[in-house]
């Protein structure tokens, strides 16, 4: 089997995990979400064999790259990061209804990557442009903060459905971390995310300026990662001040993940492109 | 406190409502200049927009927004309020820092993470906290009182600072960029394969400037994939100065080539007309061919009499009837008796003239690909600023967030034979952190007390 064949596989072992933390939580039963935690595991395995034998097989082709040159990889890649990093939280928290809404995205990502006719798997040589460190640098930095920005998500999404039962009284929200918890661990991810989100930024910018001479050219792309920044720094601020605490941080983190959401598929919308907003194609 | 910084200016300057305000501000209106294409023909925005939106967004510089007053505005109003906000907090921090205030039971009397433990001996507890203590948070310190001891610890004391450097770093790249603006420039200039050039052309006014050095560019190549997709730009560029030659070096798209704070990138290339071009006339009338060399602007005669032939000119991605043939030459042949008629001479195809059937064919016989560099130039004595920036904010943000200003203090007491011990933490941030070290403490202890 080569690697496309796997990570289709792993869509589905992603599809199983998110499925059996939803079920564990929905049924009040640990079984599944004891279970589920082997099921991401194996995913994560798989994902990671995959991604390694994509970079073998780019060099049977005869122009070996690191995998994360175009649309398909960068989501493979956004799916491992998000699978390893949620697992560091399950066993550091030992909450497992956080895989419920967290588990989903890189199911998600995956069947995104797989199934859509948009993006092409195949294993395509590097543009001059894009042959440089920097743009690994670039390329991980950034899909390790998208996947603590989506989890941060998926915190504040809990947040906003646990804030609503003041007296405690659903029995599906028992089991929820307090919102106290929620809210810590929201801004903590946050934090995550935004150094490495900074990281991925000025490595961007490192290589713009050794590509084509300038570190900063306000193209749509580069300005939403920017519009991106500027939301969860104004989160982390927000905190500081009297009055936003919990709920409007939660918004923030909401929309702070829209932005994210638009920086990865939405620029390719808008006019005049980036020359990398292409690359699924 | 000094009286200046009461004032409501100050006040309003220091405040964090502020940047919360600024950073939403702009993250909003960053957003129209994704969504209007910027710097375009202002013909295609009258074309798109109409004459009353068109007028509005000129007004408000909607079209090179980025660069318009009033964001650049909402930079300057970041930067006031990062420095007003810091030389607001410094002091205080500086002092927490630089003067130890040394360790005094009290402050910890109100700590938010605290855990109360009993133990059945403080001469067995105090070796055993004192290790937990050293490994959780450091050096510890210890202070007999009457009935008992203290056990205290602190570290990152300099963590505090972080945050600072972080607001240092978006001072930097202000600065950064601002001296960009100021004293960089940012121009392109083609170079012909063995030819060098002095002047460069700058993208915003279009004037022509000269560089302290002059470029030679010794050979231009492109190599391609199998697959036909480019694999790699390469020219090979000699500095000279004062016509002695100074080093030279190849450059590609990520390793630009940069001499005296002035960048060549490679951003674009062409071809040029061959310069030892032959063509072929084959008389229709006998089949006889004769072969000729010819430059542009040259008219040859072709032999039987048959008329004159003159290159008139060479187009890069010539089109034919509709259709991109690539590079071609065009070029007027003139019978002896009849009009002139155009004949075009692709390279990539050399007998396209066949088509035409007239009473001479013209091909291609020889001809030598020629190319031309394209460079970016680029001077920008802001970028060292702005890298600056760029490592200090790494720097700052993981001190920032990934570490804290950390003390315990242990009470223990002896009081009617029961010997009672207090945990206390205080910590500028992350209090789950800090309660779960001072959960590890307290177990650590209880386990021997246990063992008892
Ligand atoms: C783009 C600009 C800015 C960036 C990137 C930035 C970054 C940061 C970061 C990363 C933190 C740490 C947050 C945390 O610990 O969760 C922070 C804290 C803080 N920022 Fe900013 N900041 C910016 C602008 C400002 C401005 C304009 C002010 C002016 C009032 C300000 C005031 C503060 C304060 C008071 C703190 C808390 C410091 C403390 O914990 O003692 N920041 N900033």
């Amino acid at each position: 089997m080569n690697s496309s064949g796997i990570l289709s596989v792993v869509t589905f072992v992603y599809g199983f995990a998110a499925f059996l933390y939803v079920a564990s939580w929905i049924f009040k039963k640990s079984e599944p979400g004891r279970l589920a935690t082997w099921v991401v595991f194996a995913g994560l395995t798989g994902n990671t064999t995959g991604i390694a034998m994509r970079w073998m097989e780019s060099y049977t082709l005869g122009y070996g790259h690191a995998p994360l040159s175009n649309l398909y990889e960068s989501l493979v890649f956004f799916a491992g990061t998000l699978a390893a990093v949620y697992l560091v939280i399950e066993k550091k928290y030992q909450n497992r209804i956080i895989g419920a809404f967290v588990m989903p995205f890189p199911f998600l990502a995956m069947a995104y990557a797989s199934l859509s006719p948009n993006i092409s798997d195949r294993i395509q040589p590097l543009l001059p442009a894009l042959k440089s460190n920097w743009l690994i640098a670039h390329v991980v930095a950034c899909f390790i903060g998208y996947a603590a920005f989506a989890i941060a998500f998926g915190l504040s999404i809990m947040y906003l459905i646990k804030e609503k039962d003041v007296h405690g009284n659903s029995v599906l929200l028992e089991r929820f971390p307090k919102t106290g918890v929620l809210d810590e661990l929201n801004h903590q991810m946050v934090m995550f995310g935004f150094l490495f989100l900074s990281v991925g930024i000025i490595t961007g910018a490192v290589w713009a300026n050794s590509a084509w001479g300038r570190y900063w050219g306000w193209d749509p792309k580069e300005t939403w990662s920017l519009i991106t920044w500027f939301i969860y720094a104004t989160l982390l601020h927000a905190r500081l001040t009297r009055g936003w605490h919990g709920r409007r941080i939660a918004f923030l983190s909401v929309a702070g993940f829209a932005a994210v959401m638009f920086t990865y598929f939405g620029v390719n919308l808008l006019p005049g492109l980036h020359s990398y907003g292409a690359m699924g194609q | 406190m000094n009286s200046w910084q009461h004032s409501p200016i100050f006040k309003f300057f220091a405040s964090v409502q502020l940047t919360v305000t600024v950073l939403l501000t702009l993250a909003a209106t960053s957003v129209i200049g994704t969504v209007i294409p910027q710097n375009q023909n202002l013909d295609d925005y009258l074309h798109t927009y109409g004459q009353n939106l068109y007028r509005l967004f000129s007004v408000l510089d909607m079209f090179d927004m980025y660069h318009s007053w009033w964001f650049q505005l909402l930079l300057v109003l970041l930067t006031l309020n990062i420095i007003i906000c810091s030389m607001d907090r410094l002091p205080a921090a500086w002092k927490i820092v630089v003067k130890p205030p040394g360790f005094k039971p009290s402050r910890f009397l109100n700590a938010s993470c605290q855990r109360q433990i009993t133990v059945s001996s403080l001469d067995q507890a105090q070796p055993i906290l004192e290790k937990a203590l050293s490994r959780s948070i450091g050096q510890v310190r210890l202070e007999q009182t009457q009935h008992g001891f203290f056990l205290w610890s602190e570290k990152g004391r300099w963590t505090r600072l972080g945050v600072y450097v972080v607001h240092l770093s978006v001072v930097f790249l202000l600065a950064g960029s601002l001296i960009g603006s100021f004293w960089g420039f940012d121009g392109a200039v083609n170079i012909p394969e063995g030819e060098t050039a002095k002047m460069i052309r700058l993208n915003n006014s279009g004037k022509s400037i000269p560089l302290d050095f002059e470029i030679r560019c010794d050979k231009f190549s492109v190599s391609y994939y199998d697959s036909g997709a480019p694999s790699e730009y390469r020219s090979t560029l000699t500095i000279l100065e004062n016509g002695a030659q100074v080093f030279t070096r190849d450059i590609i798209v990520n390793d630009p080539l940069r001499y005296k704070g002035i960048n060549l990138f490679q951003s674009s290339f062409g071809n040029l007309p061959s310069q030892n071009l032959v063509l072929s006339f084959t008389s229709r009338a006998t089949g006889m061919e004769y072969k000729e060399k010819i430059a542009p602007g040259q008219t040859v005669t072709i032999p039987e009499g048959l008329g004159s032939f003159m290159i008139t000119e060479f187009n890069r991605d010539h089109q034919f009837k509709g259709h991109s043939i690539g590079d071609a030459f065009v070029g007027m042949m003139t019978p002896p008796n009849g009009d002139s008629v155009e004949v075009v001479l692709p390279v990539k195809f050399p007998s396209f003239d066949r088509m035409r059937k007239g009473d001479v064919i013209v091909a291609i016989s020889e001809t030598e690909t020629r190319y031309y560099t394209g460079l970016q130039v680029t001077g920008d004595p802001g970028v060292w600023v702005v890298y600056t920036g760029f490592l200090l904010m790494i720097a700052g943000c993981i001190v920032t967030f990934f570490m804290s200003h950390q003390q315990i203090c242990i009470e223990a007491n002896t009081a009617e034979k029961i010997c009672s011990v207090m945990i206390r933490g205080i910590t500028n941030k992350n209090k789950i952190g800090m309660q779960k070290k001072i959960d590890a403490t307290a177990t650590a202890a209880i386990k021997i007390a246990k063992q008892q």
